[in-house]
């Protein structure tokens, strides 16, 4: 497999055409290309996010207002979850790895559509440009969190008006990625890759890309209205023109609520490559994994209105959607046996890639069960609006998604560079991330038990404690993910060479040179067999 | 590939002429000719043509001026797909807004 | 770049489609705040429905529906190499289009005249199922206004492709595509005229 190294083509990263440098990665259609230029525009967000929550963290420090004002308290917490949710989140795992492996993945030279897969990058970033512009300019930097809620978000004199734009735009650009994925799954397959032969990454994209096409219009046309509102005042969220801010509440989580499961499917489909690949066994139960991710895209969308049980719906819909909600755990749970069971037996050869996916299993059990916790309609009265909810979607998006990030990078890394990180730095790194981000999102749910409301810029004595530790733990995690991202960025300029296939991976991307030449392949493979088919005797030697 | 030349080909071997789609405008305009004459009975004549008429006519347009019926079953799924997926979006928000 | 190689219409239609199940989806948005505001306040929507020129909203239907069946017969005309005849029917559509928004804008500016529009101090002294009514045809007309105006500017661009035989016989998913945008526009206004003008 490793000897087909010697190809005619030359890697992606090498620029053959007319332009040079700087120019060649912005003009390209190379999905491969479009997929880093993601990833880096995205981490660049994530770091800025990151040191907004790290500031956020330091105020909790005492128990009296310091350091910044409470109103840009409001600002920071509102920009941390726009510039996380929208610039990372959300488009994270797709954007990126969708674009980078999704070709390779199904034997194909590109997705359907390139110079669309292009211009939905642009659109991402002017939506970018936007977002940061809404912090200077107008108002100042929106203070309304980032859900946006009516009626304040329509009277607040902050740069609401932008900062929602840049949300419209952002999501325009996340429709247009899953136009081109779905597109390019039902087109672009290599001979011989039926369906059921697919990567289960290409199922979790195909099912995130529709969630990407039937949600997103929904909460664009919401951010249209809530703009049109603040500039003409139509009045269909305000109540004093007879509209109704629950209405708003509806719209906005009949998206943002699926939204969920856009970041958190993908997610999956990154860890459902890295078990088979480490345990050297295929898949258990394919078509369960390929189904439950069809059914969370599909369940994950009705279940909307549990964030609005305390907002005064009828009693029938609380009842429906708390049943709807524990019943989406369901395929999720189906997933995780389906890990585990993998694992069980397996030949397990430990590596960076595999820590970071069971880290994943981990914090995402705690993260979905307490979500499943809040579908109950008695606990979720009590903690609604406390830092429980806090700690608790920053399991599900930082532990889940975030997690799934930082291991399919550990992952596709050899690939996507050619080159190869220290290990031994990547152990040390997860130390202190693990143990600062339990010590910071537990020790917030145990926050929220005991009473604490979210988005407050003080606490009150009996808090302290708590919130020392969880700002101790922000330190730690904080030091965890600058070793891990310095030790990538050291690793791609200065680390050794990598191997084509450095895990004994079977899946097609391992099957050419890393880092891949511009058309992926030689010539497009046929597929005569199941994507995780390990040959007996690599489990053994 | 090989589907791609099958459903490329079935496309291109049936193309409709000119009448049928006269045929069809005729009838969205009668079509619409009945709802204003319904509207001009009564309220409730109104709403039952709005409830039936108008997804009559959508269909109308869909299945031919947009060429559903000659195209294979995947874009009708996907056009089935969606209006299910804001049927269910409407019933949901309706156990909240009817119930209160 | 590569990938252009090799043409795959039923591909580009299938993407044309899931693009049309997102403006399905945006528009269907609206017309869920439509109902649920309509069955909030039954009474004020009828009262602001019959303030609304009906002659108006049906000549706009059969000056639309029209428009679509001149779309549909381009495409006919172009798979028959009829040049001259698939340019004749594409003009139409783009005079009748414009002759759409020329209507539309009629009716807009006599409710400005009469001080209905979002905000007005008139509008403010209705009741709040009014208002909220006024506010709904506003956004939506205005809404699929725009959506009229990108659809003229696209089938445009296709007619200038079919006089300089970019579009041609062997060659025509992007008119297709843009007749199929131009149908969905169409299919909107069907549902918008019943919702506001007929049986509000």
């Amino acid at each position: 497999m490793s000897t087909q190294a010697s190809t005619a083509q030359p890697s992606y990263l090498v620029d053959t055409g007319t332009r040079k440098g700087l120019m060649a990665w912005l003009t390209t259609t190379d999905h491969k290309r479009i997929g880093l230029l993601y990833l880096y525009a995205m981490l660049t967000f994530f770091f800025v996010a990151v040191g907004i929550g790290f500031v956020m963290r330091l105020v909790q420090l005492t128990t009296f207002q310091h350091l910044i004002t409470a109103r840009t308290y409001n600002a920071l917490f509102t920009v941390h979850g726009v510039i996380m949710i929208f610039l990372f989140v959300v488009p994270g795992i797709p954007a990126v790895f969708g674009n980078f492996f999704l070709p390779i993945l199904i034997g194909a030279k590109d997705v359907s559509f390139p110079r669309l897969n292009l211009l939905s990058w642009y659109v991402f970033m002017a939506g970018a440009i936007f977002a940061v512009l809404s912090l200077f300019t107008g108002g100042g930097a929106p203070d309304t969190g980032w859900t946006f809620y009516a009626p304040f978000s329509l009277k607040t004199g902050t740069n609401v008006s932008l900062a929602v734009f840049a949300a419209f735009v952002l999501g325009f650009s996340s429709m247009l990625t899953g136009i081109n994925f779905i597109t390019t799954i039902h087109r672009l397959r290599a001979p011989g890759m039926k369906w059921f032969r697919m990567p289960l990454m290409c199922w979790a994209l195909y099912s995130t890309a529709w969630i990407q096409l039937l949600a997103t219009p929904i909460v664009a046309i919401t951010l249209v209205l809530v703009i049109l509102e603040r500039f003409f005042g139509i009045g269909i969220f305000d109540p004093a023109k007879g509209g109704d801010p629950l209405l708003y509440q509806h719209l906005f989580w009949i998206y943002s609520h699926p939204a969920v499961y856009i970041m958190i499917l993908p997610a999956m489909g990154v860890i459902t490559e890295i078990i088979p690949t480490f345990a050297k066994r295929p898949i258990f139960g394919y078509k369960a994994i390929a189904f439950s991710s069809m059914s969370i895209a599909g369940v994950g969308s009705l279940v909307w209105a549990h964030h609005m049980f305390t907002s005064g719906l009828s009693s029938l819909s609380v009842m429906l959607f708390s049943l709807l909600t524990m019943i989406v755990a369901v395929p999720s749970a189906i997933k995780v046996f389906n890990w585990v069971s993998t694992l069980y037996k397996g030949s397990i050869d430990f590596q960076p890639p595999l820590l970071f996916a069971l880290t994943f299993i981990f914090l995402f059990c705690i993260g979905g069960l307490t979500g499943v916790m809040q579908g109950a309609l008695a606990i979720n009265v009590h903690i609604h609006d406390t830092y429980f909810i806090v700690g608790h979607f920053h399991y599900v998006m930082f532990g889940g998604t975030g997690m799934a990030l930082f291991a399919g990078l550990l992952y596709w890394f050899p690939k996507m560079w050619g080159r190869m990180y220290s290990r031994k730095a990547i152990y040390a790194s997860w130390f202190p991330m693990f143990i600062g981000f339990n010590m910071l999102y537990f020790g917030m749910m145990i926050l929220g038990m005991m009473g604490m409301p979210r988005r407050y810029y003080v606490h009150l004595p009996q808090f302290h404690f708590m919130h020392v530790v969880a700002t101790v733990g922000s330190w730690f995690l904080v030091l965890g993910l600058l070793m891990f991202f310095g030790t990538l960025i050291y690793a791609m300029f200065k680390g050794e060479k990598a191997e084509d296939n450095p895990w004994g991976g079977v899946t097609l991307e391992w099957t050419i040179p890393s880092p891949p030449p511009q058309e992926n392949f030689e010539e497009i493979p046929t597929i005569t067999q199941g994507p995780y088919h390990f040959v007996q005797q690599e489990g053994k030697s | 590939m090989s589907e791609h030349v099958e459903q490329a080909s079935e496309h291109a071997a049936e193309h409709p002429g000119y009448g049928t789609f006269i045929k069809v405008w005729v009838a969205l305009v009668v079509l619409t000719g009945c709802l204003v004459g319904m509207s001009l009975v009564s309220q409730t004549y109104a709403v039952w043509g709005l409830l039936t008429l108008t997804p009559l006519k959508a269909g109308l347009v869909f299945y031919f001026f947009m060429h559903l019926r000659y195209e294979g079953p995947l874009f009708k799924v996907v056009v089935l797909v969606t209006l299910g997926t804001l049927l269910i979006f409407f019933a949901l928000l309706f156990s909240d807004v009817a119930f209160r | 770049m590569s990938g252009h190689l090799h043409r795959d219409d039923f591909g580009s239609r299938l993407g044309m489609w899931l693009f049309l199940v997102t403006e399905m989806v945006l528009f269907g948005g609206l017309f869920i705040a439509y109902s649920y505001m309509r069955y909030r306040y039954p009474g004020e929507f009828h009262h602001g429905g019959s303030e609304l020129n009906v002659t108006l909203g049906v000549i706009n239907t059969v000056v639309l529906l029209t428009s679509s069946l001149t779309v549909v017969l381009a495409i006919v005309a172009v798979q028959r190499a009829e040049k001259r005849r698939a340019m004749t029917f594409l003009g139409t559509t783009l005079v009748l289009g414009l002759t759409f928004l020329v209507i539309k804008s009629f009716e807009w500016g006599a409710k400005f005249h009469h001080g209905l529009y979002p905000n007005s101090p008139h509008l403010a002294t209705l009741p709040p199922g009014e208002q909220v009514f006024f506010g709904l045809y506003f956004t939506m007309t205005g809404l699929h206004g725009l959506h009229v105006v990108a659809g003229l500017s696209v089938l445009g661009v296709m007619l200038w492709w079919v006089a300089t035989d970019r579009i041609r016989q062997d060659r025509y998913i992007h008119l297709e595509n843009g007749g199929l945008y131009w149908h969905l526009v169409d299919v909107i206004w069907i549902f918008l005229l019943p919702l506001f003008y007929l049986a509000a």
